[in-house]
């Protein structure tokens, strides 16, 4: 089976605080260490699976500045096949759809059987890979927590409300965006990438896969962020500031106020 | 104006309490328009959903199909395609359906998308002005969407509060004879029915719920003993369940339970919206966390900065001197 | 009747020649290709260069082989063993003697003829005699006593029991077959009125001579021809028998011993004799079949006498992990005997990981050393548990639980994830001069001592106070001093523990740069775990101390000095007791310092652990370890906690950061908050040393909540 796996690199921030840069239109990216999505890690470790379980290729792309190789390298390091970088200037500023269009542009110049997409990005909307599929017109399951091959059908299982599952089954080719915890992604080491560090990492700008520089960039985008802000705190809760003591006590008390204690 | 439409969602003839909310968000958008409700499915159901639908709404669009008779979104989206006017602004709930749907509905509408709105500040033009999340909740951005070709909204569940004395629903309207033939090249199966817990999380008044913040298993025991002595019930959030501390039964959220305590204690729990969705019925929110920043902080009622580790040994030290009192 | 001369009674043996040279042959050769194909893993196995320090490895020799140091750590079990060594090396001469005997009627050993022979002899009577009494009570230990530490769980195979019993009744019988020979011959001797060799009183030969001296000659001459063959059947069968099992140590012990690990507290590298930049050329990184062992690993699994000493030690083990340094070792032996059999060909390259050992199994282990620390033959455990990391870790076969940590520490430098720039921000204190800031050596500042924090000081809330309690305790020891600051990095300890070695390669390679960028002369640090990354797994940077050291060598010459706070110590009714943590203890042998140090604040009521120094406890493992989700019943730490209240403290001090956030949370886990407290030492000495000019000093006892 030939998959592509759409990858991500988002920054870090798991750990740490987001501010906002002194311009107040974008977060202090200064101090930001980038990583790929976890969602599309988890893609890309299903991928693996598949093809060690039926054969076939693993492919991963993203639509990235030259920075975009860091990922891509360990995903390779991770036992991807082949990687592509789609990189051009015009594809900045890009929405959702606009990343879809060139994502489309690229899966036509390969064949793909399946495409994997993490279901968000940190930093995302959850949406291009139900667009890729839609441009491709290639059926569509979101939040996929399993996957098992059958003879030229997938089928698949969606993770839905109360932790139950949907279970679907699915022509191919297809686009499916994976939820996290779908599998355990192996570990990539330093060593692993270092061995795929000269591997070549083929390019495609706008022109090689012949985007439509109208339908794609900031110009193109229809949904624009403007700024970033820091939400408003004011309404949030009353803040406790007594002892932990007396604070403990007050909770007791609220909790038999609101009905809690019987 | 371009004509704002709500996708419906229902169950066993009972419509989602998402319903007021999408009406509420429509109402932002043009407080002067009521929007129309689309319903799709088969059977007594629909119509039971079509006339159970609450107040708010315009005219009420019912597809039945057969093969809508299980809400699937590659079938629902091509009825949608073939029923809605170019141009339209479409409400959709963001749940594992919403998501499902509403990004792939955007492109064969030709028009724009926005995920998981948490806010919209009207219109300027051609421009919807909105408000998203990012990064788990730490930082939100303004965003403006182009609605000259209409859009597809994926609405925030509980991020807009129904309103109330809104004028009764309008009259049904059947849209199935256009839809005609549909085909899916995605078909559903089943669904598989997560086992059922020990304790069932949805019938407790009172929920100690845990999150990231408990760091590691020993510690969910700190939680078990206050809850044992409040009679209450301990939940969690994802992050517990996926490090398989607690059961995915326990586990509140859009991809867990859905819960409707009185008081909710959300102890070392961030408050990311997926979390925040499985909570209803507006209970007393008291929430204990280390990072005074946390967003769980702005939708609790009562907030305390502090070691969860350390707090809640006190607050259960507390509770058993209160009920030992209380029981003489 | 003409006189019998004592050959022909030796000659009793005579027309068994041929038959007693057989034997002999088919003996020797058989133990010599059995021997050859046990061999044979080892020559297909890692390099690992041994064979330096002749003169250090005998010294070893004679302390851990013959003089047995390390069995009386166990008394009985110890001196059991020490008596059955010492019979057997007693009776090597006399049962080699015996045996040529069969073939060469007048054969005498050298050295051992006249009246030394004789005095040998009696000697030998009673060494057999012990040897024979000692298998009976070993027996019976097996047998009827069962110690708990013998049973081996069904998840990790069969017991050894019937061997070993086999194996006792095997020796026992050669012990009677030697004495029956001796007794016979004498008993013949005197029957004929001729000069008997003396047999030691109440020994186990001159017994059965007592019992069988009226027998008529021609039963004595069957008697001692059988004895012969007895003997020589048992004795070569027992040597052919012995590499099939836990008894094979016999012979390899003295090998394993002699090529044993010299030196504490390292870790061996990826592969012998490739260096670190070579390391990128290297196919694959640590071992994943049995093949990539390295011999002298391999010769472990032989030697391995199953006493189960290193798994009653091993903290792992207790707490209910699926760890047990003994069964790692028999299931490899089992496995090369099964894939290196005697007979038949080698089936080899079989993954370990997944088939005799799991993956849990390996990640429980927290290198604390104890179980190296016990075994009597050496048996290193530490270097295969990383190895086998390592090959799990170049397989990407990591807990997800670690893949986050790790990656933090590749792109931040920290578990954490935290902000690089953040690191110095704990170095902050008003009692730190005008500025109240630590100085940092990035260039623009000099000093003579670095202090390096490593990453849970710099981080950890809690842990900041101990950085703190550090400076304060240089500053007013007149240290001019410094810290990395943001330009410090993780030591790495653990990452090369986990055996991520590439990323600890990295690690070091930073540190050491701004280390030697920092020019300073010395090293001083409060995390053990960096005291051993910086002594022992770097290299070219200035000597490091701990800074219990720095402390016992400053409370020595009285520079610091303690206020009277006996008083203050007797209201509180504090008794303390030291927790030594691993990678200060036992891997680096600094036992006393932190003690001296306790001892010299007057009135502080000091009190030991049952379980102490070399046997200190583990409290659950620093670095990664405490990112690892490990399946047991309880934890280490609780454990640790539980033992201090036995043995009667109410306040553990400890001197690691890792230890102290390990007890801090076992004690409330036990619930024992307000009975049993933890402080570090260098928070203690803080509290505690005189300092003039410290307006702070009074105000902090006043707060002190922990340990006075």
């Amino acid at each position: 089976m030939e998959i592509l796996v759409c990858a991500r690199r988002v920054p870090d921030t798991s750990e740490n605080e987001i501010e906002l840069n002194a311009a107040g239109n974008d977060i202090e990216r200064e101090e930001f260490v980038y990583s790929v999505n976890e969602a599309d890690n988890y893609a890309v470790e299903e991928a693996l699976q598949i093809r060690d379980r039926v054969g076939g290729n693993v492919t991963v792309v993203t639509v990235d500045g030259e920075e975009g190789e860091e990922i891509l390298r360990r995903e390779l390091a991770m036992g991807a096949n082949q990687a592509a970088l789609v990189s051009d200037d015009t594809f900045n500023g890009s929405d959702g759809k606009g990343v879809a269009t060139i994502l489309k542009a690229f899966v036509q110049k390969g064949r793909y059987d399946l495409i994997l997409t993490g279901v968000q990005a940190d930093d995302g909307a959850a949406q291009v890979g139900g667009m890729l599929a839609a441009m491709l017109d290639y059926p569509f399951a979101s939040l996929v927590n399993s996957i098992s091959v059958e003879d030229g059908k997938l089928k698949v299982s969606r993770e839905i409300e109360g932790g139950n599952k949907e279970m679907n089954e699915i022509d191919l080719p297809c686009v499916l965006s994976i939820q996290t915890g779908i599998n355990e992604p192996r570990y990539v080491g330093m060593r692993g990438i270092r061995q795929v560090a000269s591997v070549p990492i083929p390019t495609s700008t706008a022109s090689d896969l012949g985007v439509d520089q109208g339908a794609v960039g900031e110009s193109a985008a229809k949904v624009k962020r403007v700024d970033y802000f820091i939400p408003a705190a004011s309404k949030g809760a009353e803040i406790l500031h007594g002892s932990r003591e007396e604070n403990a006590d007050k909770v007791l008390e609220l909790v038999a106020a609101k009905g809690g204690l019987k | 104006m371009p004509r704002i439409f709500a996708y419906i969602v229902h169950r066993g003839g009972a419509v989602d309490d998402s319903a007021a909310e999408l009406v509420a968000a429509a109402k932002k958008i043009d407080a002067t328009v009521a929007p129309t409700a689309i319903l799709t499915g088969s059977g007594p159901e629909l119509e039971t959903a079509c006339s159970a639908i609450g107040s708010g709404f315009g005219e009420i669009w019912k597809v039945a199909n057969a093969a809508l008779a299980y809400a699937n979104a590659e079938l629902v989206r091509q009825a949608l395609v073939r029923i809605l006017p170019a141009g339209s602004i479409v409400l959709v709930n963001h749940d594992h359906f919403g998501i499902d749907l509403a990004p792939g509905l955007s492109i064969k509408l030709n028009s724009a998308f926005a995920s998981d709105v948490l806010a919209i500040d009207g219109v300027e033009g051609n421009s919807l002005k909105l408000v998203r999340q990012e990064f788990g909740g730490q930082v939100n951005s303004h965003v403006h969407c182009d609605i000259s070709s209409g859009a597809v909204l994926n609405i925030r569940p509980g991020a807009f509060k129904p309103l109330a004395s809104l004028p009764t629903a309008g009259a049904v309207v059947d849209k199935s004879s256009e839809v005609g033939t549909l085909v899916a090249r995605r078909r559903y199966l089943e669904t598989i029915v997560a086992e059922a817990g020990d304790v069932d999380i949805t019938k407790h008044s009172v929920l100690v719920s845990i999150g990231r913040g408990i760091q590691e298993k020993d510690n969910v025991g700190l939680a078990e003993e206050l809850a044992e002595v409040l009679g209450a019930a301990v939940s969690c959030s994802r992050p517990v369940v996926d490090a398989k501390w607690m059961a995915k039964s326990r586990q509140v959220g859009s991809s867990g339970k859905t819960v409707k305590p009185k008081v909710y204690l959300a102890c070392g729990i961030s408050g990311a919206f997926q979390h925040l969705a499985g909570i209803k019925g507006s209970p007393f929110l008291i929430a204990i966390n280390k990072n005074p920043k946390a967003p769980i902080f702005q939708v609790a009622d009562v907030g305390i900065v502090d070691d969860l580790l350390e707090f809640l040994p006190e607050l259960t030290k507390k509770a058993r001197e209160l009920r030992g009192v209380a029981a003489k | 009747m003409v006189g019998i001369s004592p050959q022909d009674v030796v000659n009793w043996l005579v027309p068994g020649r041929e038959l007693f040279l057989a034997l002999h042959v088919l003996g020797v050769a058989c133990f010599a290709y059995i021997v050859w194909k046990r061999l044979v893993p080892l020559l297909r196995a890692q390099r690992d260069p041994r064979f330096d320090q002749p003169f250090m490895r005998l010294g070893r020799v004679f302390k851990f082989w013959l003089g047995q140091w390390k069995h009386p750590r166990y008394k009985f079990a110890g001196t059991l063993h020490i008596l059955i060594f010492a019979g057997f090396i007693l009776l090597a001469m006399r049962a080699f003697t015996v045996l040529i005997v069969g073939v060469s009627p007048n054969f005498v050993m050298p050295g051992l003829s006249g009246r030394t022979g004789e005095i040998y002899d009696l000697v030998t009577d009673y060494a057999a005699t012990v040897v024979f009494l000692c298998m009976v009570v070993a027996a019976s230990r097996r047998l009827i006593f069962k110690p708990a530490r013998y049973a081996v769980p069904a998840k990790y195979g069969k017991g050894h029991t019937a061997d070993a019993i086999f194996l006792l009744g095997l020796i026992a019988l050669l012990m009677v077959a030697d004495s029956l020979f001796a007794a016979s011959r004498s008993a013949g001797h005197l029957q004929q009125g001729q000069p008997a060799e003396a047999l030691a009183a109440f020994s186990l030969p001159w017994m059965l001579q007592v019992a069988i001296g009226s027998m008529p000659l021609a039963t004595l001459r069957s008697f001692n021809i059988g004895a012969y063959l007895v003997h020589e059947i048992a004795f070569y069968f027992l040597l052919c028998y012995r590499p099939f099992g836990i008894q094979f140590h016999v012979e390899t012990s003295l090998f394993s011993i002699y090529f044993s690990k010299l030196q504490r507290g390292t870790l061996k590298p990826v592969r012998w004799g490739v260096s670190d930049e070579q390391l990128d050329q290297v196919k694959s990184f640590g071992v994943k079949t049995f093949e990539d062992f390295t011999w002298k690993h391999m010769l472990d699994f032989y030697s391995c006498a199953d006493c189960g000493r290193c798994a009653d030690n091993c903290p792992a083990n207790k707490v209910g992990r699926p760890l047990a340094p003994r069964f790692l070792t028999t299931k490899a032996r089992d496995y090369v005997f099964q894939h290196y059999p005697v007979l038949g060909k080698a089936n080899n390259s079989h993954p370990l990981i997944g088939t005799i050992y799991s993956e849990d199994e390996i990640w429980s282990c927290t290198t604390c050393g104890a179980c190296e620390e016990e075994c009597p033959l050496l048996v290193e455990y530490i270097d295969k548990i990383v190895d086998l990391r390592r090959g799990m870790i170049d397989d990407g076969n990591v807990p997800q639980s670690l893949q986050k940590p790790l990656k933090a520490l590749e792109s931040r430098g920290n578990p954490y994830g935290k902000i690089e720039k953040k690191r110095g921000d704990w170095a902050k204190s008003p009692e730190l001069g005008p500025d109240g800031k630590i100085k940092v050596l990035d260039g623009k500042n000099g000093a003579d001592t670095l202090y390096f924090v490593d990453s849970i000081t710099s981080y950890d809330d809690r842990m900041q106070s101990i950085g703190r309690a550090t400076a304060h305790i240089l500053t007013r020891l007149g240290k001019n001093f410094g810290i990395l600051g943001a330009a410090e990095r993780d030591s790495g300890h653990e990452v090369r523990r986990f055996g991520e070695e590439m990323l600890f390669t990295a690690l070091r390679d930073h540190n050491t740069e701004a280390i030697k960028a920092a020019g300073v002369q010395s090293i001083v640090t409060a995390d053990p775990h960096a005291f051993n990354a910086l002594k022992h797994d770097y290299k070219d940077v200035p000597p490091v101390e701990h800074i219990s050291q720095v402390l016992a060598r400053e409370a020595k010459s009285g520079n610091l000095r303690f206020n009277s706070v006996e008083k203050w110590l007797e209201d509180r009714g504090h008794v303390y007791t030291y927790h030594d943590p691993c990678y200060l203890g036992r891997h680096n042998q600094v036992y006393d310092d932190p003690r001296d140090v306790l001892d010299s604040i007057p009135g502080l009521n000091r009190i030991e652990m049952q379980r102490s120094r070399d046997r200190s406890f583990c409290c659950g493992g620093g670095g990664l370890m405490l990112f690892y989700e490990p399946r047991e019943e309880q934890r280490m730490g609780v454990v640790r906690v539980r033992m201090a209240a036995e043995a009667g403290a109410n306040v553990i001090v400890t001197a690691c950061p890792f230890c102290m956030v390990n007890i801090e949370d076992a004690i409330k886990v036990a619930g024992m908050e307000g009975k049993m407290s933890v402080i570090d030492l260098a928070e203690l000495v803080d509290q505690h040393m005189v300092c003039e000019g410290c307006p702070a000093q009074a105000q902090k006892l006043e707060t002190a909540t922990v340990g006075g």
